[in-house]
């Protein structure tokens, strides 16, 4: 139960420390590259930045690749490598790809083996994939430049280049070796047709007799498992992401996508601390994302994998009085009638949507990681948690700040943490400083801003969708759990994540509706539009706003320590790290929370399915 | 000619008992004084005018939300049909209400304290004649001698008239009109209108004591002023305006965390915005469920209620209370005597890196005294103590004065037998046509020419030997060692020449102030480097530091060393404070970041720092500090309870919210409220009184401990940050029992 998560977190520590300080030589340019490398390198460098220049190279690349992108998936039917003829996708579902590839969210309104091509699959997923995070990197980079009063903030277009040939590229061809022999395809040829051996396996043709044949997708799929994995990308290269065989055949090959998956954001916090040449501020960061990860991850397993699926045990008949001015005595009396048990065994806790190869904590266990991070990947299905283990991803992306996305985990952490900094750095008595710089009116302006956008990119289209049509018609569940499928869509969507709660009819697919292989969903224009907004919007405002911070932050001279000043590398500023961000935080999202998973759990069976 | 005596009108204006007395009383007033009370109680009902609210953007929030309730509370009483029970709906209001009006008197409560501050000091301001001279001419009137003055040259003219520059006349008895600089005689000055202290000062003309401020009464003699700040514009119309409008001059944190607190507004405000569709949803679907024909209306969706959660979840007890602080802390500046300039100026003592303390004043006991004398050369003490009195005799300073002490003092053998020699005798023990040779800043040697030729001369070590080198004499070889043993005892050595043989030593000692080394270890750790500042040799200021426990010292201190270390510090990122008297101290107090002046000192030095110190008192720098800090220990305190206190809140409110629509969310209740409504209603009374009870700790502050920030940080947190987790649940609860107990819902 508890072996798997251990294993990988241990596995992954190893692994990032090493990373880490590789990293760290790498952007600070004392770790050369190769000499072919360095004239690259050299062509690209347009000189020292500023925090505005580099904010403005970093958007304005972002506008050349989804130009880029765009034309990619628009043109899908007239480019090469489409051997299954895929269309054109609708014009929303192209927004919507296009915005949280972009925005390294990889939330998919569409399911890949059946609505893109071989060309796009490459060269929009994956290479989106290895640019953006990337970008999350070059970001986090130069707020770490400026954290230390460096004289800039280096330069964008290298620090890119240094991100994705120097550290992307290898690792990944490292993660898809074993990959690929752990049993991960990877070929340019089309789908496979094979005769099923149970006829009618397969359904019934549109003649009336069984279908016979099995259409199975296949395509590169190592290439892109590996940068997803790595890049805290998350979107599968099949609908079914890596619940599906080819893309996590094996408890070998999930072990090794889970610590994948974590490895990233936390070498991002060991280059953090070389860099600043502050290790024990690191670790103390270290700690308390430590504390947050490990209690999301045995909550999930908790009560997903040791407690039975409440809707298959029994329940005895519950009476509840309400308020109803209707009637004459101005109460109203609710019965829940008793439910019988099913004949199951749940020793093994919630079995439904797991995929039992891997092990029966590896679902729960990976939901969690999934979500601390921004990956977004998955290799169970959300929607059949138990209600209460479905908070652990859901509080995981509200926070969006344990481990995080690569770079911009760290940078969101760094926003509590600033906030944290003003308000325990007045308890000592003294203006507010974080590393020797004074946090005034301006920074403050900046991490509020920053904090802010989440909750209300959250909450606010949540409770939009879910007081109207647009939404209650798309659950595929009514009453707490459909609740529960839009609030996590919007969680994903803000945190950059990815990962699907599932159960939302939100996929048009091709705009050729006949070419689709089921009807578009009504309101998947909507969800796709809403969706694409919150991804940009929550991936451009936490980067552009504390590289503002850094830069303001740069440029203060720096105040000298003394017994004075609050320490932020003690066990005490980890208790005000703490405390910040589940009272900052994660309060915000109690009441969403009890609407949505907590009144699943208490509620009646059948509520909400 | 016979010279008509002018006679100065007789002053009317409150007697310097009266004032001590108003001022003591208005310090004793205890926080909540009935006159103070109730006019805070007026500007609270006159600040809910949306215009000023709108200052305080959390509390404009808490108004528009009343007023929104209110609405609906009258819909309901025009028959509005609704689910929701009036008596509710009122109650809600009222304590809505009641948040602001809390807010706004712990604000008006802040405020007019300071304003009963202000009035004990207009009350010296009253106008008062001034006696100016038409045309002055230093050597005009012979004040010292108490000649009579002409008429002709003196005119009577209203306080309010007074221009800069203008030069008037005191006698004792009258009030004086305005700031300026004593140019002429030397007076007794009461100044305890202003600093509440009742022993008179001296003022006079020349040297650091000049200055003398306006509303100040010469007790006797007269002096001649020259105005330095015009009707208007003296020092005590500052203070007054500073006392006054200290809310409307917000300083730079204060800013910053009202912006954090109304960007904490903006973000409840989604979150309670975002409620009422999501609530609107579960109504919805337990429609479905229990398939009623009228939608199951619970109080997710009424928005009073949500309103009561958006207040309760909004930092309302900091909002409330942020102001309140701010003031308080100027005024306990105040109520400290010190004269801050601005708000920022009190806000940045707490960041203060680096204290530079005179060594005079501050760490020893006035000025150094002589303790010993040391013969040598077959002279013998006594022989060398009447040298060393007669080369003092002349010297005014207080090392000349104490060394003519010592020698009276002590039980010699010599002609005058003990202790009967006083000063008129020594004096009149000098023949007639001795010279004084005075102390020059070349020689560095001062001392007396006998007409039997006899040189004595007394000095540093080094221009007494290179004097009694010049003229061949001989100088012991144990000498050097000896004024370098003295001087590492922390002690000043002179030296006593007679032509040229050295007759010995006089040994002058600092007095260190008792206490003082705790307090520089209470400096340290609070985080503080305490510099002293001094005139002394290297030698005697190192080891003087050491005794006092000072990190550092500047020895032979000149004002351009001072401000030259005080750019080092800034340069290295500190905050420098520190306190000055003289004009020539007045670079340095403008370098410095935070720079008290005294209020004896001259004119030239107030102007230059940011802070007055009306008691003169040189170790009040480390109060000024321990203000800062205070103030803004308050601040955070405050925020991070009112944060914490959001937890207790939500659970005290969300099971409430949807009690009537999904009740199996009873078990979330934890607290076990009575009902819905109780719920609600206790959250919200506790948001309210809260904001009274804590008005104390926002106007005394939170207690400063002089350790290290981390035990600080540590102890804040469990009082302020867990207290604010724990005490809401208590406090919730607790009303929820009373409302229960005595049947109001």
């Amino acid at each position: 139960m508890w072996t798997l998560p251990l294993l990988i977190f241990l596995a992954t520590v190893v692994l990032a420390i090493p990373l880490g300080s590789y990293l760290a030589g790498i952007f600070d340019g004392r770790v050369r590259a190769l000499c072919w490398f360095r004239g690259v390198e050299r062509r690209l460098d347009t000189g020292p930045q500023n925090w505005k220049q580099y904010a403005l190279a970093l958007l304005t690349f972002n506008v050349a690749i989804f130009i880029v992108g765009f034309a990619i998936l628009a043109l899908q039917p007239l480019l090469p490598l489409n051997p299954d003829d895929k269309g054109m996708l609708s014009p929303t579902t192209i927004f919507s790809t296009l915005c949280s590839f972009l925005s390294n969210t990889n939330l998919q309104h569409y399911s890949g083996e059946v609505h893109l091509s071989y060309f796009s699959q490459l060269f929009f997923v994956c290479w989106m994939q290895f640019i953006t995070p990337a970008i999350g990197l070059c970001a986090l980079v130069a707020i770490i430049r400026g954290l230390r009063g460096d004289a800039h903030m280096g330069n964008f277009y290298v620090d890119l280049w240094r991100g994705v040939i120097y550290v992307f590229l290898p690792l990944s061809l490292i993660l898809a070796v074993p990959l690929i022999a752990s049993g991960v395809p990877m070929t340019l040829e089309g789908n496979i047709q094979v005769r099923t051996l149970d006829p009618g396996a397969m359904g019934v043709g549109a003649d009336g007799q069984p279908t016979l044949l099995q259409i199975i997708a296949r395509g590169p799929v190592a290439a892109i498992l590996a940068i997803k994995q790595l890049g805290t990308n998350g979107g599968g290269f099949f609908g079914a992401n890596c619940c599906h065989p080819f893309e996590n055949p094996n408890a070998w090959s999930n072990f090794l996508s889970c610590s994948a998956i974590l490895l990233a954001p936390m070498s991002c916090l060991v280059m953090f601390g070389k860099m600043l040449n502050n290790l024990r501020h690191a670790a103390v960061i270290f700690g308390v994302m430590f504390v947050l990860s490990a209690t999301t991850v045995v909550w999930a397993i908790y009560h997903d994998a040791m407690q039975p699926n409440p809707a298959l045990i029994a329940h005895s008949e519950r009476t509840y009085q309400i308020p109803d001015p209707a009637t004459e005595s101005g109460l109203r009396t609710i019965t829940l009638p008793a439910v019988a048990g099913l004949p199951v065994d749940q020793e093994l806790g919630n079995l439904e949507g797991k995929e039992l190869r891997f092990g029966t904590s590896a679902g729960a266990a990976w939901a969690a990681f999934t979500t601390n991070t921004s990956n977004g990947s998955v290799n169970c299905m959300h929607d059949s948690l138990n209600p209460l283990a479905g908070l652990a991803p859901l509080a995981g992306m509200w926070l969006n700040c344990i481990w995080g996305g690569v770079g911009v985990g760290l940078i969101n952490f760094l926003i509590y943490l600033v906030v944290g900094v003003f308000l325990a750095g007045l308890m000592v008595g003294r203006t507010p400083e974080y590393l020797g710089k004074k946090v005034e009116a301006r920074e403050m302006k900046l991490a509020m801003l920053a904090l802010l956008i989440h909750p209300l990119m959250i909450l606010g289209p949540t409770g939009l969708f879910a007081a109207t049509d647009w939404g209650i018609k798309s659950m595929n569940n009514p009453g707490a759990h459909g609740f529960s499928e839009v609030l996590y869509e919007f969680s994903s969507a803000s945190a950059n994540n990815g990962s699907g709660f599932e159960g939302l009819a939100d996929t048009y697919g091709f705009n050729d509706d006949s070419a689709n292989p089921s009807q578009p969903a009504p309101y998947a224009p909507l969800w796709d539009i809403a969706c694409g907004l919150v991804m940009i919007i929550c991936r451009f405002i936490p980067i552009i706003a504390p590289l503002a911070i850094a830069g303001s932050l740069a440029a203060k001279k720096p105040t000298p320590f003394t017994a004075g000043t609050m320490r932020t590398d003690t066990a005490t500023f980890g208790f005000v790290l703490l405390g910040t961000i589940l009272l900052v935080g994660a309060l915000l999202f109690l009441p969403a929370a009890v609407l949505g998973p907590i009144a699943e759990h208490l509620g009646p069976i059948p509520f909400g399915g | 000619m016979p010279q008509t005596v002018y006679i100065a009108p007789y002053v009317q204006g409150p007697s310097p008992e009266e004032l001590k007395l108003t001022r003591r009383a208005s310090r004793r007033s205890g926080l909540f004084a009935p006159h103070l009370l109730k006019a805070a109680f007026k500007q609270s009902l006159v600040m809910l005018r949306p215009d000023i609210q709108w200052k305080n953007p959390v509390m404009f929030v808490v108004e528009v939300g009343t007023v929104l309730t209110a609405v609906f509370t009258v819909a309901r009483l025009l028959g509005n049909f609704s689910h929701i029970s009036l008596e509710y709906l009122i109650a809600l209001d009222v304590w809505l209400l009641a948040t602001v009006l809390f807010a706004n008197f712990a604000t008006a409560l802040a405020e007019a304290r300071g304003k009963a501050q202000a009035d004990t000091l207009r009350k010296t301001r009253r106008e008062t004649p001034a006696i100016r001279f038409r045309r002055y001419e230093s050597d005009n009137p012979r004040l010292l001698s108490g000649a009579k003055i002409d008429r002709n040259v003196l005119e009577s003219i209203a306080s309010t008239e007074l221009k800069a520059n203008d030069v008037i006349l005191v006698e004792a008895g009258q009030v004086i009109p305005g700031d300026g600089e004593v140019i002429e005689g030397v007076a007794s000055v009461d100044e305890s209108a202003i600093t509440g202290e009742s022993a008179p000062v001296i003022r006079e003309a020349g040297g650091d004591h000049s200055g003398v401020t306006g509303g100040t009464r010469v007790l006797s003699d007269r002096i001649v002023v020259r105005i330095t700040a015009g009707a208007g514009k003296s020092f005590l119309d500052r203070m007054i305006a500073l006392v006054e409008g200290a809310i409307r001059q917000r300083t730079p944190n204060e800013i910053a965390l009202s912006l954090v607190l109304s960007a904490f507004t903006l973000i409840f405000l989604i979150v309670t915005a975002a409620l009422w569709p999501m609530a609107l949803n579960a109504e919805l679907y337990m429609k479905d469920y229990l398939g009623a024909a009228e939608p199951v209306k619970g109080l997710g969706t009424d928005v009073p209620t949500l309103v009561a959660l958006l207040v309760c979840l909004i930092p309302t007890t900091i909002g409330a209370l942020l102001a309140a602080i701010g003031i308080a802390g100027m005024d306990r500046a105040l109520r400290a005597n010190i004269l801050a300039k601005s708000g920022k100026a009190v806000e940045v003592a707490g960041d203060v890196d680096t204290l530079l303390l005179d060594k005079t004043g501050t760490i020893t006991v006035g000025n150094r005294k002589a303790t010993q004398f040391i013969p040598l050369d077959g002279y013998s003490a006594a022989e060398l103590g009447q040298l060393a009195a007669l080369a003092s005799v002349a010297d005014q300073t207080p090392e000349g004065k104490s060394i003519v002490d010592l020698h009276q003092k002590l039980p010699l053998n010599g002609q005058h037998g003990p202790r009967s020699t006083s000063p008129a005798l020594l004096e009149a023990s000098i023949p007639s046509g001795a010279r004084f040779i005075e102390f020059t800043a070349q020689t560095r040697m001062s001392g007396i020419d006998l007409p039997d030729g006899r040189q004595i001369r007394k000095g540093a070590p080094d221009a007494i030997i290179r004097n009694v080198e010049q003229n061949d004499g001989l100088i012991p070889s144990r000498l050097t060692q000896q004024v370098a043993e003295v001087a590492s005892k922390g002690a000043t050595p002179l030296l006593v020449c007679e032509g040229n043989r050295l007759a010995g030593m006089i040994v002058l000692e600092d007095i260190l102030k008792p206490g003082m080394r705790d307090r520089f270890e209470r400096l340290r750790r609070m985080g503080l480097r305490t510099v002293m500042v001094t005139g002394d040799n290297p030698l005697t200021a190192k080891a003087i530091a050491e005794q006092a426990g000072v990190d550092d010292y500047i020895a032979q201190a000149t004002p351009e060393a001072k401000l030259a270390y005080i750019r080092k510090e800034q340069a290295g990122g500190k905050l420098v404070a520190m306190m000055g008297d003289g004009t020539n101290d007045a670079p340095a107090l403008a370098q410095a970041d935070v720079g008290v002046a005294m209020n004896s000192g001259t004119q030239a030095a107030k102007e230059a720092g940011n802070m007055v110190d009306l008691d003169s008192d040189p170790t009040k720098l480390i109060e000024v500090v321990e203000i800062g800090k205070q103030l803004l220990m308050t601040r955070g305190a405050l925020t991070t309870f009112s944060i914490a206190n959001d937890l207790a809140k939500y659970f005290a409110i969300v099971p409430a919210l949807f009690a009537a629509t999904l009740p199996w969310l009873k078990p979330f209740d934890i607290m076990n409220l009575h009902s819905a409504t109780s719920a609600i209603l206790s959250a919200v009374i506790f948001n309210a009184i809260i904001i009274p009870l804590l008005i104390p700790i926002a106007l005394k502050g939170v207690r400063y401990r002089p350790v290290g920030a981390d035990a600080l940080l540590r102890r804040n947190l469990l009082i302020w940050g867990l207290g604010g987790v724990i005490v809401p649940f208590a406090g919730i609860k607790l009303i929820d029992l009373l409302l229960a107990g005595l049947n109001l819902v």
